[in-house]
């Protein structure tokens, strides 16, 4: 394994709790990853971003075990690990929670978190699952309003909230978020960040797709950029810029994001461009944080 | 039965005091009002509760004999085998399935108990051992076309209601009916058999004890984890209404025949099902299916046992209703199953608040269900009215259950309970 991380602030001493190494998948003619690398520690936020169709998907599903890699090892804590199976990548403690958030609308909170893992089948120990119920989303400062409403009654982003929390239950290591924020309004979208903000602090080591280049660079400690089913670039969140991150994301220093900010900013006022973000035109190789290439897999 | 929503909604109480969390201050709302609850599209057993009453009175002012001890004995008697069949709709329709050949099976079923009870001289046990195991096994088949080959369950079961059907036929031979013998258990106990007075009453007294003791326990386990729980008034209180209303009902009937032994099996079953499906975790997978297949699927629940095990309950308790409906005729002849049975069994449940969209509904619905459906079909002939009326009219109440379960699905969606 590669020490390749060094520069980031935000991880702890020891090895990474995930680093995938190679990792390759094609659909027929179309490779969706080729020689993919990424490293997870615990108690770091992971920012997956890419454009549609970069392979973000395709690699939450390797992770979680959905699709089986062509090529290329996952280490899993001191080991390599397969995932055949979504059932397998629970058991190791990679749990994800894909965009549908798959809850069942009709039961209750409680319900839904214990949903397939009720306890006391047989006459079920309602008082103890409502218990740890509140406990975990108390541990999360999540706002629901009761926990034997149906979670019909609950809102987007509190919907997020149960679904997370019930892969806490499984006590995972590494918690892959698909699109959290997408669809949610400012306040949810708000609370949701809070809750990763939260999952950090419990050492877990947290993955989460994006799109919106805010919450990213609100929540995550590193940046992992793939482009096209391959790793370009890993920034660190606190300094990447906005412009270095869609520069890499697209491809190209010169792109529709960037000229419509330098459009905006031709039209503006342009004695506040220092203290602003500065426009698109800087390399990423040239920020100085990038850390890790396509090319060192070990 | 008291309306058996009151055994959940004590949670819905303001929440414990003292909890540390910064989220149980918001769970101190107010307590959901049933006009609340109503306007929600949270329906419950309510419309249900008040059809029931609104056909009774009707019927009594039509006919001052309705509401008579003798024709509400009857009336109960009368209810059981499609009651019974109810049930087993209910646990289809909970996981989002359907099942349209439980008159065909039940049909069938009859005429197996006939064939090797009579015809075979077997001993009664034995045809109704093979006779719940064929129907087990009908059950099991269509989960396996639904489960292996992806056929909707609308298509398989209607390919058993002609198919089983052709089978029946085809048992009872030529000759197309058999008696089944007056002096055997089977008549007796759907025909002759009644509790005794004191025995009524005592499981009268027994049934609210039983329910102010588990009320209690539950609501002391609650209180010591520092949760809400049902006062002590609330229990006693549905205690007292429980055994005033049942200890009322037993009275009346006893002033006739009483309470007739397969009633109480019926309500036997409806409290076994509702038992599996509020208290066990089988019971939430089942809810979980209804309401979200793929999100069961992903949470590890066993979709295809699941899908099964609805499916061979139905059948069974089809088969139930088969036999005791022969039972209580005296015969299993080719019309067995036939005629309305099967459309009264999937219109009570639907009349009883389950819903045709899956994950909603309690076992409670079947009992209620297939009362309204009997006592239309008793007050219309009472009334001299044949089945003319009787279809148009059970139609109409079916249409207008339907329409309730849509409206109250559209106003779940609207109010964001879905």
């Amino acid at each position: 394994m590669t020490a390749e991380s060094l520069s980031s602030p935000h991880e702890p001493s020891g090895g990474p709790l995930l680093s995938l190494r190679g990792i390759s998948k094609s659909f027929g003619a179309v490779a969706a990853l080729t020689d993919v690398d990424l490293d997870v520690f615990a108690g770091q936020v992971v920012a997956l971003v890419g454009d549609n169709g970069a392979g973000k998907s395709t690699l939450v599903k390797v992770l979680s075990g959905v699709h089986q890699p062509d090529a290329g090892t996952v280490g899993f804590g001191h080991g390599t690990v397969s995932i055949p199976s979504p059932a397998t990548a629970q058991r190791l403690g990679i749990a994800t929670v894909f965009q549908d958030l798959a809850l069942c609308e009709n039961l209750n909170v409680v319900e839904n978190l214990f949903l397939g893992r009720e306890l006391r089948g047989l006459r079920l120990d309602e008082v103890t699952m409502e218990v740890r119920s509140r406990a975990l989303l108390g541990e999360l400062s999540a706002k629901i309003p009761s926990v034997r409403v149906p979670v019909a009654a609950l809102s987007g982003g509190q919907r997020q909230t149960v679904a997370i929390a019930r892969t806490l239950l499984g006590d995972p290591k590494v918690i892959i978020l698909d699109e959290p924020t997408a669809a949610l309004g400012v306040a949810q979208t708000a609370e949701v960040l809070n809750l990763i903000e939260r999952l950090r602090e419990r050492v877990l080591g947290v993955i989460m797709v994006s799109h919106n280049m805010a919450d990213v660079r609100a929540v995550a400690d590193t940046v992992a950029v793939l482009r096209l089913g391959r790793n370009n670039g890993v920034f660190d969140a606190a300094e990447a810029t906005a412009a270095d991150l869609v520069a890499a994301i697209t491809g190209a220093t010169d792109n529709v994001v960037s000229r419509r900010a330098g459009r905006d900013r031709a039209m503006g006022d342009r004695s506040v461009r220092a203290g602003g973000e500065r426009a698109g035109g800087e390399r990423p190789a040239d920020s100085g944080t990038e850390t890790a290439h396509k090319g060192d897999a070990s | 039965m008291t309306e058996p929503a009151a055994v959940t909604s004590p949670e819905l109480a303001p929440a414990g005091a003292g909890k540390p969390t910064t989220w149980s201050g918001r769970a101190r709302s107010r307590r959901r009002t049933v006009s609340d609850r109503l306007r929600g599209g949270d329906l419950g057993l309510l419309p249900v509760l008040a059809g029931l009453v609104v056909i009774w009175v009707v019927m009594q002012i039509l006919n001052p004999v309705f509401l008579s001890s003798a024709n509400l004995t009857n009336l109960a008697l009368e209810s059981v085998p499609v009651g019974i069949i109810a049930l087993g709709v209910v646990c289809v329709l909970l996981v989002g399935q359907i099942d349209l050949s439980v008159g065909s099976v039940s049909g069938l079923s009859a005429a197996v108990l006939a064939v090797l009870f009579v015809d075979r001289g077997l001993p009664a046990w034995l045809a109704v051992t093979a006779s719940l195991a064929l129907a087990a096994l009908i059950g099991w088949f269509y989960a396996q076309v639904h489960n292996r080959i992806g056929v909707p369950s609308f298509v398989i079961t209607l390919g058993g209601l002609l198919g089983f059907l052709g089978v029946q036929l085809w048992i009872l031979g030529p000759k197309g009916s058999i008696n089944l013998p007056f002096d055997s258990g089977l008549v007796a106990f759907a025909q002759l058999q009644f509790l005794p007075p004191w025995l009524a009453y005592t499981l009268v007294v027994v049934g609210a004890a039983v329910l102010y003791a588990t009320g209690a326990a539950r609501a002391a386990e609650r209180r010591r984890a520092g949760l809400a729980a049902a006062s002590r008034r609330l229990l006693v209180g549905r205690s007292l209404a429980l055994l005033a209303g049942l200890g009322a009902a037993v009275w009346y009937l006893n002033r006739d025949r009483g309470v007739g032994w397969m009633f109480v099996f019926f309500l036997a079953l409806v409290l076994a099902l509702h038992y599996v499906l509020s208290r066990t975790s089988f019971g939430k997978s089942m809810y979980a299916v209804g309401g979200n297949m793929e999100a069961a699927r992903r949470a590890g629940v066993d979709v295809k046992a699941v899908l099964t095990t609805a499916f061979v309950l139905c059948t069974t308790l089809a088969c139930i209703g088969g036999m005791l409906s022969a039972s209580r005729l005296a015969a299993a002849n080719q019309s067995s199953g036939g005629g309305d049975v099967n459309l009264n069994a999937i219109a009570a449940a639907v009349i009883g608040g389950t819903s045709l969209f899956g994950g909603r509904g309690t076992a409670f619905a079947a009992l209620l269900g297939v009362l309204v459906i009997q006592s239309i079909s008793s007050g219309l002939t009472l009334l001299n009215l044949d089945s003319a009326y009787r279809f148009m009219v059970t139609g109409g109440v079916l249409l207008l259950a339907v329409s309730l379960d849509a409206v109250a699905r559209r106003s779940r969606v609207s109010h964001g309970r879905a």
